[in-house]
């Protein structure tokens, strides 16, 4: 409403039709496919490049119209509220970052030689009220249909969302610049290495996911081999992020402790499977193939292009913190983050999880073991970290399982992970 | 759409110093870039420098983006903001009000230094550039400058629309130009076929060189605008693109390097004999591009041929010494079904997983097409390496190459063993 009055009210005189129609183009199609920034939720699109060229190139009433185009984009997954909303959105953002723009001294029209360097700072007041208008519109729209809370925003991704807004207004200026000389080819220039990288942008996204789903999709071809083990490496990962998250690990570190804790057990399969399903006592060079796995397990990553912090927590998950671990001895604080990390996940998941020799425990009695174990096999802070996470996440127990009929199943009789049934071995006693 | 591996299959034991190991279309090329870039500091030295100042500031950009250069897949080493800027020198008419009267020769010396000067930190800690790719993003911004100043400095500068229209065919000539020499070069030292090569330099280039060409021609026209201060905003926009194009190189060799590693499970798990998964991917990738397979197959033959064995991670046994050529048929089918099964699981890699399941049917089935060309050449690869394994022996391989010959036919394509033999004979 606001914006049709604005629209209606103010003065046309002197606005070129075609730059305002160029525009309007423009905007409607960055409209139609906006970029994502990281985030699923979190999209800018070019159009704001758009709506900020027309400030300068049109000034108030003309940013409106090229705001208000954006009713006529062509999303499927966008009902005709939502589009008028944005419309009207975009409208009102651009007329009043129009008249802030002339109320700071700028000047309508095609910068000529001696706008340079007089529009700069009209031109940031223009960019920071159309984004701090379009955020606020928004974030009025959430609280009234409820989907977010009146106080408690999260600021950060708000803020990763302004910024990339203010980035985008700024190629605004950029498309105006030379439009004095070229007319619309400057749109063309400016805004075709953008579209480049938002292609390249889509297409790490869509290889970080298969890269994601290849490792699961091959790990779990490595769990196949033990019929109670399936699902572990997944399940370790996502409690290795769930601990990673709650100690405040910023955002690149948990993707690779993901990995890590999907990766962590990969070198079982270098030990022989008669070891792994062996029912009596180790011998002392049974145990020794078992210590030697995490040392496997990465000198398969290793070539891997990981942070040396993955590979550290895949080769030390099994060291505990009083130094009676293997294959290193470490202790305290010589035991990597993540090795100390995955460790608690690890441990948490085989206890919760069926095996041959016994049931499943249930979450409680997890919790329970890890506890008494804190101090001398885990790190206590992330013990407290991570059931802290499991009250607040939950946690996803695998289905009991049933070995299948037949005479060759195989199964496991002794579990390495399993710290409340440690591996016997025959001349030292329990391990 | 890109590459795997670099180029050639590489000879181990025979190290040879860098310069030995380019080939001729390569020598050629550095050795004209460096007589035009000497002809053209002669020639500056000569009648001096004009404007210094803008000269120094497009060097100085030039330097940073050989600076931040990066590498495709594919083993292209890129730098889109050096290229920019080079570009926009070359196009550059007027500083504000001071018209920009720079000869070609004096762009082609500023593009040198600034490429040399970037190249510097390279080199003071160990990386070598690729030589040949830096004569071209030398070569291509100087074909642009002596195209286009002598005809900018025509009358045609007051009429706008003209002029950029000049401006973007000279770029888009240099692009191509830039284009087809890569391909030669690179189907010279990848033996592959010009066409297929000229194709997937196309694709992998195109984005990288419109977005070069067009900052470069924005640069050149707001500096019209707005003076030096152009430079420094007017390359925001590739920023933007460079940093993209670095993230997606980046998760792709990330990619690349995970599926090797991973495949190496099923050797220390003890189900085939060490190093043989990599060695049917080198064969296999060998013969693919004999084959005048593009990057984009040979990067998918790459993945099946590195991950043809897993399903053999589902056997309770492994068979004796991996080998699966020596399996049974039908054992050979359900290793290749329980593999492609694994692959499926991703729930991306379709092709792939097509091409393992396949591997192991004849050439000639009594029913139904023959399986795809990737297929084809794993099996062959895939028998050729159990047979001959990480032996060296020239006879054991000559009798191996013999025996698949005559098996095949019926059994293998014959097309594809005869590109095994020129691999092979590569390699020795």
């Amino acid at each position: 409403m606001l914006a049709a009055w604005a629209i209606g009210t103010s003065s046309f005189e002197g606005i070129d039709w075609t730059t305002l129609a160029v525009l309007a183009l423009l905007s409607v199609i960055f409209e139609s496919a906006p970029a994502l920034l990281n985030s699923k939720n979190a999209s800018v699109s070019l159009s704001y490049s758009a709506g900020l060229a027309s400030v300068v190139l049109l000034g108030p009433a003309g940013a409106a119209i090229v705001g208000a185009s954006a009713i006529l984009a062509w999303r499927r997954d966008m009902g005709l509220v939502k589009r008028l909303f944005n419309g009207a959105q975009f409208a009102l953002a651009g007329y009043l970052s129009g008249v802030v723009y002339i109320a700071a001294g700028g000047t309508t029209g095609k910068p000529s030689d001696g706008s340079f360097p007089g529009i700069i700072e009209p031109y940031l007041g223009a960019v920071v009220t159309y984004v701090a208008v379009n955020l606020a519109l928004i974030g009025v729209v959430l609280v009234l249909t409820k989907t977010a809370p009146v106080w408690g925003f999260r600021w950060r991704p708000i803020g990763n969302l302004a910024a990339g807004q203010l980035a985008y207004g700024m190629f605004g200026l950029l498309v105006a610049a030379p439009w004095g000389l070229i007319g619309p080819f400057s749109a063309v220039l400016v805004l075709l290495p953008m579209l480049l990288a938002r292609w390249a942008f889509e297409q790490t996204s869509a290889q970080q996911q298969a890269h994601a789903a290849t490792i699961a999709a091959l790990c779990q071809a490595v769990e196949t081999k033990d019929y109670y083990t399936r699902g572990h490496s997944e399940r370790v990962s996502r409690g290795s992020a769930m601990i990673a998250q709650a100690i405040g690990m910023r955002p690149e570190r948990v993707g690779a402790i993901r990995y890590a804790g999907m990766l962590h057990d990969v070198g079982k399969l270098g030990v022989p499977t008669k070891v792994l399903q062996k029912s009596g006592d180790l011998t002392e060079e049974e145990f020794a193939a078992i210590q030697l796995h995490p040392m496997r397990g990465l000198e398969i990553v290793r070539e891997i292009g990981f942070l040396d912090e993955a590979l550290a927590g895949i080769m030390h998950h099994h060291e505990k913190i009083d130094g009676t671990g293997y294959p290193m001895g470490l202790a305290g604080s010589e035991i990597p983050e993540f090795a100390r990390v995955i460790s608690v996940a690890d441990a948490f998941d085989s206890m919760t999880s069926t095996r041959s020799y016994r049931a499943a425990r249930s979450l409680e009695e997890g919790i329970a073991e890890l506890r008494r174990s804190a101090g001398t096999h885990f790190d206590p802070g992330l013990v407290e970290a991570f059931i802290a996470a499991l009250e607040s996440e939950g946690w996803t127990q695998p289905d009991p399982v049933a070995p299948p009929e037949g005479e060759d199943v195989e199964t496991t009789q002794q579990d390495h992970d399993d710290p409340s049934a440690p591996l016997r071995v025959a001349s030292e006693g329990v391990r | 759409m890109s590459a795997p591996a670099s180029a050639p299959v590489s000879r181990p034991g025979r190290q040879r110093p860098a310069w030995q190991s380019l080939d001729s279309a390569q020598l050629l090329l550095i050795a004209v870039a460096g007589m035009l870039v000497i002809a053209s500091v002669t020639q500056v030295g000569a009648v001096g420098l004009k404007d210094s100042r803008t000269a120094i500031l497009f060097g100085g950009l030039i330097a940073v983006g050989e600076l931040l250069r990066m590498i495709m897949p594919g083993n292209r080493e890129v730098a889109p903001i050096a290229s920019a800027g080079a570009l926009g020198y070359a196009l550059l008419l007027r500083v504000g009000s001071e018209p920009a009267t720079h000869s070609a020769f004096q762009a082609v010396t500023v593009t040198a230094c600034g490429t040399l000067i970037g190249a510097l930190p390279h080199i003071a800690v160990g990386r070598i550039p690729a030589l040949d790719a830096m004569a071209r993003r030398i070569l291509s911004p100087a074909l642009v400058a002596f195209v286009f100043r002598p005809l900018g400095h025509s009358s045609l500068r007051q009429h706008w629309p003209l002029l950029i229209t000049v401006m973007a065919l000279t770029v888009m000539l240099a692009c191509l130009a830039e284009v087809v020499v890569a391909a030669t070069i690179r189907a010279e030292a990848a033996h592959t076929r010009f066409g297929i090569a000229l194709g997937d330099e196309i694709r992998a280039k195109m984005p990288l060189c419109a977005s070069s060409g067009a900052t470069g021609m924005l640069i050149a026209v707001s500096m019209f605008v707005m003076g030096p201060v152009a430079l420094l905003v007017f390359t925001a926009p590739i920023l933007v693109t460079q940093v993209a194009f670095r993230r997606f190189a980046g998760i792709r060799a990330t990619y690349l390097q995970t599926v090797r590693a991973l495949s190496r499970v099923t050797e220390v798990g003890g189900y085939v004999e060490t190093g043989h998964s990599r060695r049917v991917s080198a064969l296999a990738v060998g013969m693919g591009r004999e084959l005048g397979m593009t990057e984009e197959a040979l990067l998918e033959l790459e993945y099946a041929a590195l991950m043809h064995d897993i399903g053999q991670l589902s056997l309770r046994d492994p068979i004796p010494g991996g080998a699966t050529v020596l399996a049974s048929p039908s054992e050979q089918r359900r290793i290749a079904g329980l593999g492609a099964g694994v692959i499926t699981k991703t729930g991306v890699l379709h092709e792939v997983a097509e091409i393992v399941r396949r591997q192991s049917e004849p050439y000639r089935a009594a029913e139904g097409s023959a399986p795809p060309l990737a297929s084809r050449v794993i099996k062959v690869a895939n028998a050729y390496d159990d047979l001959v394994g990480a032996s060296s022996d020239r006879d054991r391989s000559a009798a191996v190459l013999e025996r698949l010959r005559g098996d095949s036919a019926a059994e293998y394509d014959p097309t594809v063993v005869e590109a095994l033999g020129h691999v092979v004979d590569r390699m020795r």
